[in-house]
C-alpha cells in the first residue's frame, strides 16, 4: 500500500512536469516579448492555436498520422514552427510597430483586439467545431521503473522541452544576437548607439517566442488530441500566470513557473478534485500580485548613479 | 569640427547640451542639417550611425546592467565583423583601463559608478570611432575618478580620435579642450579656445564659481 501511493506519486509528478513543460515553453513567448516591449502579447494564445492547425493541416495533407514516429514529428513541427513565426512577427509589424511611440496602454488594447480578430477569424477559416490532432507519436509505455510507468508521450513532451529551452538559453547568452535582445531589452535607446538594429531584434524576438508557442502547441496537441480556435485561451492566460509567476521579463523564471504550475495542477487534480484544476492558476496570480508582484525570479532593477 | 580636436560645450542643466549629442547620434529627430564627413545625418537611423564613425557615449552611462562587462564591451563592436581588429581594440581597452580585464565575467550593474563611466567609455571606443561623443563623463563621480577619466579622455585623443565633450565640470572640461562653447538655452553665447575661456570673466562667474 505503502509503495503503491509513492509510486502513484512520481507517476503525478512526471505528468505534472511533462504539462509544466508544456507551459514553460508559452509562457517564454509571453515573457520574452514583455522583456523587450513591456508589452503583454495577448495575440500568443492565438499565434499557439495556429500552431496546432499548421501541424494538423500539414499532417493530414501528407497523411502524416499513418506513418506515426519522429520524422512525422519533425515534419508538424516545423510545420508549426513556420507558421506561428510568420504569424508572429507579422502581428508586430503591422500591429505593434506602428504603435510603439504611443501610450502603453493602446498597444494593450491592440493586442486583445489582435487576439479576438485570430480567434473569430480561426472560427471562420478553421470551422469552429473541435478536430483530432493527429497521432504521430503512439502513446505507450515505453518502460517500468519500480512500478512507476514512462510513457512515451511524457517522454517526448520532455525531451522536446528540455531540448527547446536549453537551445534558447544558448541563443540568449551565447550568441551576439541574443546579447543584442538583451542589450535592447535593458535599453533600447542605447543599444541602437552601438549599431544594433532595434526593429531587427524585436522581429527576431517575436520568431523566437511565436517558435515555441507552435512547439508547445504540437506538445498539447499530442498530449490533448482535440484542437478548436479557442483552444488557446485557457492555456494562454495559464502561461501567462506562468511568466508571472516566475517574474515576468524572466526567461528562467518562465521555464520555473511553467513547471511549478503544471505540478500544482495536476497535484490538486489528483489529491482533491478536478473541479479547481482551473481556479488554481487564477487563485496563484492573486497570490503572486498581493505577495510577491515581481514574482519568483523577477527583479526590480535599479540603476547606480 | 576639426579632426582631433577636443571640442566642449559646456553650459548650465536644460541649455541644450546632451540635446546636440543626442540629435547628432540620431536618438532624436531634427531640422536643419547637421554633417559628418560629408554626409547628411538629417535621415541616417541612430544604428546606421555608429557605422560612420560616431561613438555616442550617453549620459548616465547607459551600461546594461545584466550584461556582464565582456558582453557589454561585445555590444560596443556589434556592427563591425573585422574580429582580429576587434580582438586588438579590446586589449588597447585593458591597456586603458586595466580594471575592465579583472571584471569582464561581473555584471555591468554591480560596478562602481566610476568604472560604468569607463566601460562606457571603452564601449564606445570599441565602435572604432572617428569622432567621440561624451556626455557627462564626469557625472556624479568622485574627484580622484574624475582626474583618471580626463587623463584617458586625453590619452585618446592624442592616438587621433576627434572628441566632442559635454559637461557641466567646465574647468575640468576648458583644460582638456581646444576650443569650447558655452550653450545657453539652445544658443551658443561665447565661443573660444579652451585655455581662453578658462580665464574669461564671464566664464568664470557663471560656471567656474569664481577662484
Amino acid at each position: 500500500m505503502e509503495s503503491s501511493s509513492s509510486q502513484e506519486f512520481i507517476q503525478h509528478l512526471i505528468n505534472g512536469i511533462s504539462l509544466g513543460s508544456i507551459y514553460a515553453l508559452i509562457a517564454l513567448g509571453y515573457t520574452m516579448v514583455y522583456g523587450i516591449l513591456q508589452l503583454i502579447n495577448f495575440a500568443h494564445s492565438e499565434v499557439y492555436m495556429v500552431g496546432a492547425f499548421a501541424a494538423f493541416y500539414a499532417s493530414r495533407s501528407l497523411g502524416l498520422d499513418q506513418h506515426p514516429g519522429v520524422g512525422a514529428l519533425i515534419v508538424i513541427l516545423a510545420a508549426a514552427v513556420a507558421a506561428c513565426s510568420i504569424l508572429g512577427v507579422t502581428i508586430e509589424r503591422l500591429a505593434y510597430r506602428p504603435l510603439r511611440k504611443s501610450p502603453k496602454l493602446n498597444i494593450l488594447i491592440t493586442a486583445i483586439g489582435v487576439s479576438l480578430l485570430l480567434q473569430f477569424s480561426g472560427q471562420i477559416i478553421f470551422g469552429a467545431d473541435p478536430k483530432l490532432f493527429p497521432e504521430v507519436i503512439k502513446d505507450v509505455v515505453l518502460f517500468e521503473i519500480g512500478g512507476v510507468d514512462v510513457r512515451s508521450m511524457d517522454v517526448t513532451i520532455l525531451v522536446i522541452g528540455t531540448l527547446f529551452m536549453t537551445g534558447l538559453h544558448f541563443l540568449v547568452h551565447h550568441t551576439k544576437m541574443g546579447t543584442a535582445m538583451r542589450a535592447v531589452s535593458s535599453n533600447g535607446g542605447v543599444a541602437a548607439l552601438m549599431g544594433i538594429n532595434v526593429d531587427r531584434v524585436i522581429s527576431f524576438t517575436f520568431i523566437i517566442g511565436s517558435s515555441l508557442a507552435g512547439v508547445g502547441a504540437v506538445l498539447v496537441g499530442l498530449k490533448y488530441p482535440k484542437i478548436d480556435p479557442l483552444m488557446g485561451t485557457l492555456i494562454g492566460i495559464k502561461a501567462f500566470v506562468a511568466a508571472v509567476l516566475g517574474g515576468i521579463g524572466s526567461l528562467p523564471g518562465a521555464m520555473l513557473g511553467g513547471v511549478l504550475l503544471g505540478l500544482c495542477e495536476e497535484m490538486v487534480v489528483a489529491y482533491f478534485s478536478s473541479t479547481y484544476r482551473d481556479a488554481l492558476a487564477f487563485g496563484i496570480l492573486i497570490l503572486i500580485l498581493l505577495f510577491k508582484p515581481a514574482g519568483l525570479l523577477g527583479s526590480l532593477q535599479r540603476e547606480k548613479v | 569640427m576639426n579632426k582631433g580636436e577636443v571640442v566642449s560645450l559646456i553650459g548650465a542643466n536644460g541649455a541644450g547640451k546632451t540635446t546636440t549629442l543626442r540629435a547628432l547620434s540620431g536618438m532624436i529627430p531634427f531640422s536643419g542639417g547637421i554633417e559628418f564627413q560629408g554626409q547628411n545625418l538629417a535621415k541616417v537611423p541612430s544604428h546606421q550611425i555608429v557605422r560612420l564613425g560616431l561613438a555616442h557615449s550617453p549620459e548616465g552611462r547607459g551600461v546594461f546592467p545584466n550584461l556582464t562587462v565582456a558582453e557589454n564591451l561585445q555590444m560596443g563592436a556589434f556592427s563591425r565583423k573585422d574580429k582580429a581588429e576587434i580582438a586588438r581594440n579590446l586589449e588597447h581597452c585593458y591597456e586603458l583601463f586595466p580594471r575592465m580585464k579583472e571584471r569582464l565575467k561581473q555584471k555591468a550593474g554591480t560596478l562602481s559608478g566610476g568604472e560604468q563611466q569607463m566601460l562606457a567609455i571603452s564601449r564606445a571606443l570599441m565602435a572604432q570611432p572617428t569622432l567621440l561623443l561624451l556626455d557627462e563623463p564626469s557625472l556624479g563621480l568622485a574627484p580622484l575618478i574624475v582626474a583618471q577619466i580626463f587623463e584617458i579622455i586625453k590619452k585618446v585623443n592624442k592616438e587621433g580620435v576627434t572628441i566632442l565633450l559635454v559637461e557641466q565640470n567646465a574647468r575640468m572640461a576648458l583644460k582638456v579642450s581646444n576650443r569650447a562653447y558655452v550653450v545657453e538655452t539652445g544658443k551658443i553665447t561665447l565661443s573660444g579656445k579652451g585655455s581662453e575661456l578658462l580665464n574669461d570673466p564671464r566664464v568664470v562667474a557663471s560656471y567656474l564659481g569664481g577662484h
